[in-house]
């Protein structure tokens, strides 16, 4: 081991870029392949995909509104992942996180003057309402020894099932019920939008803190560090005195706190009421997010700044090219598929190459 | 079909399993390969079923060199293996189990194939109900189905792994017979085995390995002290064993029965002290594994208690255990004891005292620096665990141990190792015995274990068949009772 990182420290970044290369090479190509395969033009495609994203403020402004949520859930998600766990659940708990938020807010339509206490109070309530939704899946995974997939899966059709009710139920609108949603809250309950930016100051400062608390408390706390060992072997970290169903329980609570505060902001600074599809689909998009940027706090923003552009440029794609607008969803799909390939690949080609650990010679 | 082997060697990083084999199998021929654990014969099996590469050599078929790269190819050139643990599918029924593998036609030809599995399974006297569910059968009935499914398929040579481990006596002798007319009807038959009389009742040859070698051939009539002799290798000159007076009472099983490992452990019952070093020898499997674990706390006993200095540890996990000062080793160091993807020194301030929040990395850096110096680690902090050698990872797990533990649980802590780490490692545990620590590990080696220990625990079938001091016993003698034979 030595030899090799003595000779061959360029070659080794050579070796790197050049992967990155073949990465990026395989990706368009693949990408490209399903464009074509749908009868899209790629060129034409990619140009109105930037053009409905980055074309104008007004545009990314819509994608940032996209981004941030995007971006506090797969912070929440880079916890489950670095202790092993599959939260497919996030879906849910961003419904939850809304619904509570919802709740809270409801009980301040009453106040006049300024709503701050309100939107305060609803935020921790999201998180809250998301971490006790993710700690159901978390309860049944460490106690039950139910995989956190499927307890996951079942939770986000309960959630959906319960803001169903809540529109139609209790919460619906004074005369009548109806798929739009809850009544809407009064302009006091709404996180206020910086006029020059059109954007929201607080929902920005939000996604700052999640980023930067995620990178602190992953790379250089010892909670961080022992997640990363429960995750790479449960097993040795009891030898280690830790204990990995404790520490997966709290991974969970981390990744439905984040996503319960991104379906807070779906509610308190874009629809500002309670929706069926309250949660935009941003859950699985954000485990995509996650994988594309191979699980590092680094990649989490640039990428789900991406795909915040595929999901608004493809709004444009049915006027301009006929197409229908979940092209922007497959180029998603194609991207994580296509990255997952060459990592696989490179994985199998790595131990296919004779370097397997010692350990595994004793299965005499 | 004659099968000659030619150098073979199989190589898994720095570990040589095989080590330049050579054996040739005649026509109609039983051959048995012995060996202890890790001598290489299941290592070797798998190179001739085609289910692992070999590193280099030759397999001559009939005269011809052949090359085949994975199981289904093997078969058709006539190579079949039955394996310890039946590969069948257990949602099937035993007919369907049976087809599995016919090629030809796409469709299943159910009303033909059946005569014909009741007519096969009837002469080799086998009683297997076609449309009983797999699952429903015992290991041993599941191991002549797969036998019946290798004949159908034209096997020429038939390659079992440790056929009698779990299976009947009455199931054993119609085996047996199975096997005796296979040899007559001109088909090879190899026998993998660590059990003599399995040996000695059928084979016409035995080939035996050590080491990764042959170590000796030898032809029917077969003289047991001979074999053992090619099986354990003669004695070495002991050096003058350090004399340990054995001190309190640290660890008690009080006839536990635990699950885990192969055989799980049944009504074992033993008493560890302070300053005294026990072996566990046995079979890979035969409930050393359970025995450790049971000490540790990491299972809990299916039945009997676990006394920790006189202390009833009902219900207390690994946690409970270490606070009492019970370390636990375990063998495979990079699935169970270390945690790969992480550096040297992630590993020492994942256990850094006193804890604080904040990852106190430098400080991790520099223990780390001082534990590589101190035990002749050869890395660097920043070294993931996974990039060291076996003796290097086994440096680094007992450098992690506490200074003062009760008790020290290591299963097989010298795997793998050269003589010099092996050397290193005692000398570095028979420090703790200075301090009153009761040490308590499992080794294939016996004579490792007659060298160390004070103590000898010998394992067979989940139990402890053997309880006797290490001056009172010889390899040979352990050799029998591991193989299930008690003298005396």
């Amino acid at each position: 081991m030595t030899a090799a990182s003595n000779s061959g420290t360029s070659s080794i970044i050579l070796k790197q870029v050049l992967d990155i290369f073949v990465l990026l090479g395989f990706v368009i190509a693949f990408t490209v392949l399903v464009m074509v395969i749908t009868g899209a033009p790629p060129l034409a495609a990619c140009y109105h995909l930037f053009l409905g994203s980055l074309g104008s403020w007004v545009k990314f402004s819509h994608v940032v509104k996209a981004w941030i949520p995007l971006t506090i859930c797969a912070c929440g998600l880079l916890f489950t992942f670095r202790i092993g766990l599959w939260n497919i659940g996030v879906e849910g708990q961003i419904v939850m996180g809304s619904v509570f938020a919802t709740w809270v807010l409801r009980m301040g339509m009453e106040s006049h003057g300024d709503g701050s206490f309100w939107l305060i109070a609803a935020l921790a309530a999201s998180a809250i309402g998301g971490a006790a939704w993710a700690g159901i899946a978390g309860f049944l995974k460490t106690k039950g020894g139910v995989n956190e997939i499927f307890a996951g899966l079942g939770l986000n059709f309960v959630a959906q099932a319960v803001v169903l009710w809540l529109i139609f139920g209790p919460w619906k609108q004074p005369g009548v019920a109806s798929m739009s949603g809850t009544e809407t809250f009064p302009a006091q309950l709404w996180l206020q939008v910086a006029p020059a930016l059109r954007i929201s100051p607080a929902a920005l400062l939000i996604v700052a803190s999640a980023l930067i608390l995620t990178g602190l408390l992953l790379g250089c706390t010892r909670v961080g560090l022992r997640f990363r060992a429960v995750g790479s072997n449960p097993f040795a970290s009891v030898l280690f005195g830790l204990r990995p169903n404790l520490l997966m329980f709290v991974a969970m609570l981390f990744a439905g706190g984040f996503a319960g505060i991104a379906g807070n902001l779906q509610v308190t600074s874009l629809y500002h009421r309670l929706i069926p599809s309250i949660s935009s689909n941003y859950g699985y998009l954000a485990l995509l997010v996650v994988m594309l940027a191979n699980y590092n706090i680094w990649l989490i923003a640039p990428v789900a700044l991406f795909f915040a552009c595929l999901n608004v440029g493809s709004i444009q794609l049915p006027m301009m090219l006929q197409l229908d607008s979940s092209l922007g969803g497959v180029i998603q799909g194609a991207l994580v598929l296509a990255t997952l390939g060459v990592h696989a690949w490179r994985k199998t080609k790595v131990s296919g190459s004779g370097s397997r650990p010692i350990g595994s010679a004793s299965r005499d | 079909m004659r099968v000659e082997l030619v150098d073979i060697h199989k190589h898994y990083g720095s570990v040589k399993a095989n080590d330049g084999v050579g054996l040739t199998l005649e026509p109609g021929e039983i051959h048995g390969i012995l060996g202890e654990n890790g001598a290489g014969k299941s290592t070797l099996m798998k190179i001739l079923s085609g289910f692992a590469a070999m590193t280099s050599g030759a397999i001559i078929l009939n005269g011809r060199p052949a090359a085949y790269r994975n199981p289904a190819e093997a078969a058709r050139r006539g190579i079949g293996m039955l394996y310890q643990d039946p590969l069948d599918f257990l949602q099937l029924s035993v007919l369907e189990n049976f087809m599995l593998g016919h090629t030809g036609s796409l469709r299943l030809h159910r009303k033909l194939i059946r005569p014909h599995f009741i007519s096969l399974s009837e002469s080799f006297h086998f009683h297997l109900n076609p449309d009983a569910a797999v699952k429903s059968l015992t290991v041993g009935e599941r191991q002549q189905l797969e036998l019946l499914r290798l004949l159908a398929l034209g096997v020429e040579v038939l390659l079992l792994d440790e056929p009698t481990t779990g299976i009947s006596a009455e199931q054993k002798e119609v085996l047996y017979a199975a096997l005796r007319r296979l040899g007559a009807d001109g088909k090879s038959v190899v026998l993998v085995s660590h059990k003599l009389e399995d040996v000695e009742a059928l084979c016409d040859r035995v080939t035996v390995l050590r080491g990764g070698r042959v170590s000796g051939t030898m032809l029917r009539p077969f003289d047991t002290q001979r074999l053992l002799a090619m099986m354990f290798g003669r004695p070495p000159a002991m050096p003058p064993r350090l004399v340990h007076i054995p001190g309190q009472e640290v660890l008690r099983l009080d006839r536990v029965s635990a699950q885990g490992g192969r055989a799980g452990l049944r009504e074992c019952t033993a008493r560890i002290h302070e300053n005294q070093v026990v072996g566990l020898a046995g079979l890979e499997g035969s409930g050393q594994e359970a025995f450790l674990r049971a000490a540790a706390g990491i299972i809990p006993p299916a039945w009997g208690s676990v006394y920790l200095c006189g202390r009833d540890m009902l219900g207390g996990d690994y946690h409970e255990f270490r606070r009492r000062g019970v370390v636990f080793v375990p063998a495979a160091r990079l699935e169970e004891a270390l945690i790969p993807g992480l550096s040297i020194a992630d590993h020492l301030a994942l256990q850094a005292d006193p804890s604080t929040f904040r990852l106190q990395r430098a400080a991790a850096v520099q223990t780390a620096s001082a534990k590589i110096t101190d035990f002749h680690i050869k890395g660097r902090p920043q070294t993931l665990v996974d990039e060291l050698s076996g003796g290097n990872q086994q440096r680094l797990l007992l450098s992690f141990m506490p200074p003062n533990p009760r008790l020290l649980l290591m299963e097989n802590p010298t795997r793998g190792l050269d003589v010099e780490s092996v050397n290193w490692v005692w000398q570095y545990i028979r420090r703790y015995l200075q301090r009153g620590t009761g040490v308590v590990f499992s080794s294939a080696e016996l004579d490792e274990i007659l060298m160390v220990a004070d103590r000898i625990l010998v394992f067979f079938n989940g139990q402890i068949i053997k309880d006797v001091a290490a001056s009172e016993t010889d390899v040979h003698d352990l050799g029998r009772a591991i193989a299930g034979k008690l003298s005396s």
